[in-house]
Order: structure tokens, then C-alpha cells, then sequence
């Protein structure tokens, strides 16, 4: 033996050659889940009523695509419109100007404060308000007039409707993500003389990305399923194409088990995506660990 | 070896930096109660100081990163945050000041590095978007300043894969990309482990011997001792003893320099 000893009974011997316990109790749940896992999918597999061969006939007819594609549609502009104008009220909210935080206070304030299905109304509804839109000098002369009826349709309704409300969401996540980033940033960028916008555009929005983005996934997921309520305003997404469908045929649970898989598919690849962004924005953590076990051996201290 | 981008005249006639009876307080605190200072171009200046006593204020104030309350301050003919029109003096615009900082390079406490750029991004990124050189020759010089701070094969690590030491360096790197009439330097070496204070200081220590005009806030007597052209002592809010850092530091007139620096010692 050339190895010292503690006591005369012990050994020093290297960890590194250890055996693992078998962890019994982890195995036997883990063999219990997938078991009743795999009964409840044979159960529903195998259950009549949901009509699977339906699902399938249904899963890709046109009705069902254009459906989908209002839905995904609406999504992409309310949520690119929403994005847009939060990350106005966000930097409105956050100025030392009282005007321009009040006023960003007092949006958010409305529109997150007011059911969306409420506000989706009253913009289909708006010509019953105001009959006539214009622009015009205050209390002053009137410069061009539209007809409300004219300006809004369904469609349009439903844009304003859903990305206003967005605006309001969006503006407090982005709020949120330029307050996690370090004062001394800021510091940094006023000492060197950037412009404001500059500041936020290349130093302070990309390091606020990686608190933003996890939410924003959130309001993404949450607004591809807020668009099905653009059904009371007679847009046809992909909710109410299913309805029309089994409103004629009485064929619910197959109908809305389509409209399900075809949620779950987007929100799915939005996951995958939200993944990949997540890693680029998070490109100044990566293997901090590793390449500073690097410069420690290549400068002895 | 010269970093500094303006050379310098051996003879300076005017003062870089004039500061003259500047107050700043936060709230009721009054920080800052009337400092006047020169500087002269080439000049090397440490300010030392305990904690609380203001030297980082008034640094903070040369380039307006604080406003000052009263008193004036100029650098390179030019008063920081104000202009004279009409015989009036106005306050200047964010954008305005912003051109103001352009010629005056810092080095903070906390690096500040951006985390999400590489060491090369970091320091063109004021010269490219900035000051608009063409990006082609900023790298060029930038790489020039990283083989002199000897973090070449760094360039393209990112922050959080480099030490204190070598984020400092980089930062002093950045600040000088933009050719600085003034540095400042923030106490440069405070957040840094002891064994890496060195190389940052020895970094210092080259930029002074090559005549960029340099305002230090630190805690390193000894570089004081071996780089300083003038030692200013701070305490209260004011300035109580300034000179030749053998002067200043191994005979010092006033009592609360002495106390100052025999704690220093003491503390070893």
C-alpha cells in the first residue's frame, strides 16, 4: 500500500472509481408513467367517438387550410403591429418626459384593463360611434373625411383589435426587458457619445432580448389562440371554419380534435423557433465556463 | 509606441480641463462643495480620496454623466452640457452633449463591456458607429491597440470569457479607439481580484508615459506614486492638498491627508 491512511481501517481511494447506487424507485415511476401513459393513448386511439377517420378525412380540406391561414395571418400582423407600437409605448413609458409616460400609461391602462372580446366589438361597431372619421385641426377646419363603414371591415377590425390589445402586453414585457439590462450599460453609451436610439438599437434592445423573448412566446402562443375570438366579428379563422363544419355535419368532437392538432402543430414549430432565438441572443453566456478554464491555464498567475 | 492619437506639444499653454467652483449635490447631499481644478495637456492626474468623499462625482461630472449645480466646466475650450449664444449661456441638447463626450474616453469601475459583442466588436463599435470611420480601418487600428494590451488572440472572445483583468484592458482598448483628448478612468482596478490589478495598472502606466491626458480616480497609491504628474487629494467635497506625488504622498501637509495615508499604509 502506498496510499496514506486516515485510520488504520480506511483507505484514501479516488472517487472517481465509485459504483452507483441503482436507483430502483426512479425506474419503477418512471416504467409506471410510460405504462399508463401508453394505456390512456391506446384508449383514445380506439375510442369511436373521436372519430379519427373524420379527423383525417377533415385535417387538410380547403375550408379547414384557408381557416388556418386566417388565423396564422392574423397572428403575424397583430403580433408585428402589437411588437411595433409596445416597443413605442415601452421607450414612451420609460422617458423622463411626463407627457409622453402618461399618456403610454394611460393606453396600457385602457387596453389591458377591457376584455379583448369587448374591444373587438366596439371596433367592428366603431361607424355606430362615428359614423364619419377625419382628420382635421382641432375645434378647426376638417382636412380629409372617410366613411367609418368604408374603413372598417372584419378584417380590419380584427388587426386593431387584437394588435392594440398586443401593444399593451408587449409594451410591459419590453418594459421589463430594457429595465433587467444593467445601468452601467446605459452609462457606457453616454460616455461614448451614442444617440439615444443608437444606445437602444445596438446595445440595450439586444441585451433586453434575452428577458423578452421567453414571454413574448408566451403572447405569441396566447394571440394564435386569441384570434379564434375574431369569430363573434364573422372572420373566418380556423375556430370558425371548424364550427361551420360541424354545425352541418354535427360532427363536434372530430371537428374541434382537428382544430386542436392544428394548434398544437404551431405552437409546436413556435417552440422550436422561440429555442433558436433564445440561443443567438444568449451568444455572450455561451461557454463562459469552459474558455475561462482555457485562460486560467494559459496565464499562470 | 503611441496610443495617445493627438501627440502633444511639449510646451502646453492652455489647460485641457478647467474646472472652476462645481457643486453638485443629490438631494440634500452636497457632494461636490466648489472643486477647482486644472489640467494640463500631457498631464497625468490621480485623485485619491476616501470613499464618499467625492472624487468619483466630480469625475463623473467632466463629462456630464452628472450635472453640475453650479460652477463651470471646460474641456478643450468647450463648457460641458452648456454653450454661449448671444452672450447668454444655454443649455446644450442630449445630442449636443452627446457630441461633447465624443472627444473625452472612460474606463469604469465595472468594465462595461457590452456582453452581447466580442472584444473587437466592443471597441469599434463608437468609432464605426460613432464616429463614423470605415469599418475596414477601425478594425485595423483596433487590432493595433489589442496586440499593445497583448490580447490579440482575444479579439473575438467575449466578455464574459476573459478575467477582470483582461475585461479591463479590453475596456481601456475600447476608450481609446475613439482618440481621446482626456481619459477617465474610475477606479479602474476596484472590482478586480488582487493578482489581476497589475496588468491593468502596468496598461496605465504605459498610456501615461506616452502623454494621454489622463484623470484617475484610484485607490493604488503606488501607481500614483510612479505615474501621477500631480497628486489631488479630495475630502468633504473639496480638494485639501494637491502637488508632486512625492510631495503630496510622502510628506503631506494637511492632517486628514496624513490620516488618509497612513491608514493606507497601515491597511498595508
Amino acid at each position: 500500500m502506498t496510499e496514506r491512511t486516515i485510520s488504520p481501517s480506511m483507505d484514501l481511494r479516488d472517487v472517481a472509481n465509485a459504483h452507483q447506487p441503482i436507483e430502483w424507485g426512479r425506474w419503477l415511476l418512471w416504467a409506471f408513467v410510460l405504462v399508463v401513459a401508453a394505456n390512456f393513448a391506446w384508449i383514445v386511439a380506439w375510442n369511436p367517438n373521436f372519430g379519427w377517420p373524420i379527423v383525417a378525412e377533415w385535417f387538410t380540406a380547403e375550408s379547414i387550410l384557408k381557416g388556418l391561414s386566417v388565423t396564422l395571418g392574423l397572428t403575424v400582423v397583430a403580433m408585428i403591429i402589437g411588437t411595433a407600437i409596445g416597443l413605442m409605448l415601452a421607450i414612451a413609458r420609460m422617458s423622463n418626459d411626463t407627457l409622453f409616460s402618461s399618456l403610454a400609461g394611460l393606453f396600457i391602462w385602457f387596453f389591458r384593463g377591457t376584455p379583448l372580446l369587448v374591444q373587438l366589438i366596439f371596433w367592428y361597431n366603431l361607424s355606430t360611434l362615428f359614423p364619419q372619421i377625419s382628420i382635421a385641426v382641432p375645434f378647426g377646419p376638417t382636412l380629409v373625411s372617410w366613411n367609418t363603414n368604408d374603413l372598417i371591415t372584419p378584417m380590419t377590425a380584427a388587426i386593431a383589435g387584437l394588435s392594440l390589445n398586443e401593444a399593451a402586453y408587449m409594451a410591459e414585457i419590453i418594459r421589463g426587458g430594457l429595465l433587467s439590462v444593467d445601468k452601467g450599460q446605459v452609462e457606457a453609451t453616454d460616455a461614448f457619445g451614442m444617440t439615444r436610439g443608437r444606445a437602444l438599437r445596438r446595445i440595450i434592445i439586444p441585451q433586453a432580448m434575452r428577458s423578452i423573448i421567453p414571454p413574448t412566446g408566451n403572447q405569441l402562443i396566447s394571440m394564435i389562440k386569441a384570434t379564434s375570438l375574431v369569430s363573434v366579428i364573422a372572420m373566418a379563422d380556423l375556430l370558425y371554419s371548424v364550427q361551420a363544419v360541424y354545425n352541418r355535419t354535427f360532427e363536434v368532437i372530430p371537428m374541434l380534435m382537428v382544430a386542436v392538432i392544428w394548434y398544437l402543430v404551431i405552437t409546436s414549430i413556435l417552440n422550436v423557433g422561440q429555442g433558436f432565438i433564445e440561443r443567438y441572443y444568449a451568444r455572450g453566456e455561451r461557454g463562459a465556463t469552459d474558455v475561462r478554464a482555457n485562460v486560467r491555464m494559459e496565464e499562470p498567475a | 509606441m503611441t496610443i495617445a492619437a493627438e501627440k502633444i506639444s511639449p510646451v502646453p499653454a492652455e489647460p485641457l480641463v478647467r474646472a472652476r467652483n462645481v457643486h453638485k449635490s443629490f438631494g440634500s447631499n452636497e457632494v461636490l462643495k466648489g472643486i477647482d481644478l486644472d489640467v494640463m495637456p500631457g498631464e497625468v492626474v490621480v485623485i485619491l480620496g476616501p470613499s464618499g468623499s467625492g472624487k468619483s462625482t466630480f469625475l463623473r461630472c467632466i463629462n456630464h454623466l452628472e450635472a453640475i449645480d453650479r460652477g463651470s466646466i471646460v474641456v478643450a475650450d468647450e463648457q460641458i452640457g452648456y454653450e454661449l449664444r448671444n452672450g447668454r449661456l444655454h443649455k446644450l441638447s442630449d445630442r449636443a452633449i452627446a457630441v461633447q463626450r465624443r472627444k473625452i474616453g472612460m474606463v469604469f469601475q465595472q468594465f462595461n463591456l457590452y456582453p452581447h459583442m466580442t472584444a473587437l466588436e466592443n471597441i469599434i463599435e463608437a468609432p464605426v458607429g460613432v464616429h463614423k470611420q470605415n469599418r475596414r480601418e477601425a478594425q485595423a487600428y483596433a487590432m493595433e491597440l489589442l496586440s499593445r494590451i497583448g490580447l490579440t488572440e482575444k479579439a473575438h472572445a467575449y466578455p464574459r470569457q476573459l478575467s477582470g483583468g483582461q475585461q479591463q484592458r479590453v475596456a481601456i482598448a475600447r476608450a481609446l479607439a475613439i482618440k481621446p483628448k482626456l481619459m477617465l478612468f474610475d477606479e479602474p482596478t476596484s472590482a478586480l481580484d488582487p493578482e489581476l490589478v497589475g496588468e491593468v495598472l502596468a496598461t496605465m502606466r504605459d498610456l501615461a508615459d506616452q502623454g494621454l491626458t489622463m484623470i484617475v480616480v484610484t485607490h493604488e497609491i503606488g501607481f500614483a506614486r510612479e505615474a501621477a504628474d500631480r497628486v489631488v487629494f479630495m475630502d468633504g467635497g473639496v480638494v485639501v492638498e494637491q502637488g508632486r506625488p512625492e510631495v503630496v504622498l510622502s510628506n503631506p501637509s494637511h492632517p486628514r491627508t496624513r490620516l488618509f495615508l497612513s491608514r493606507f499604509i497601515q491597511r498595508g
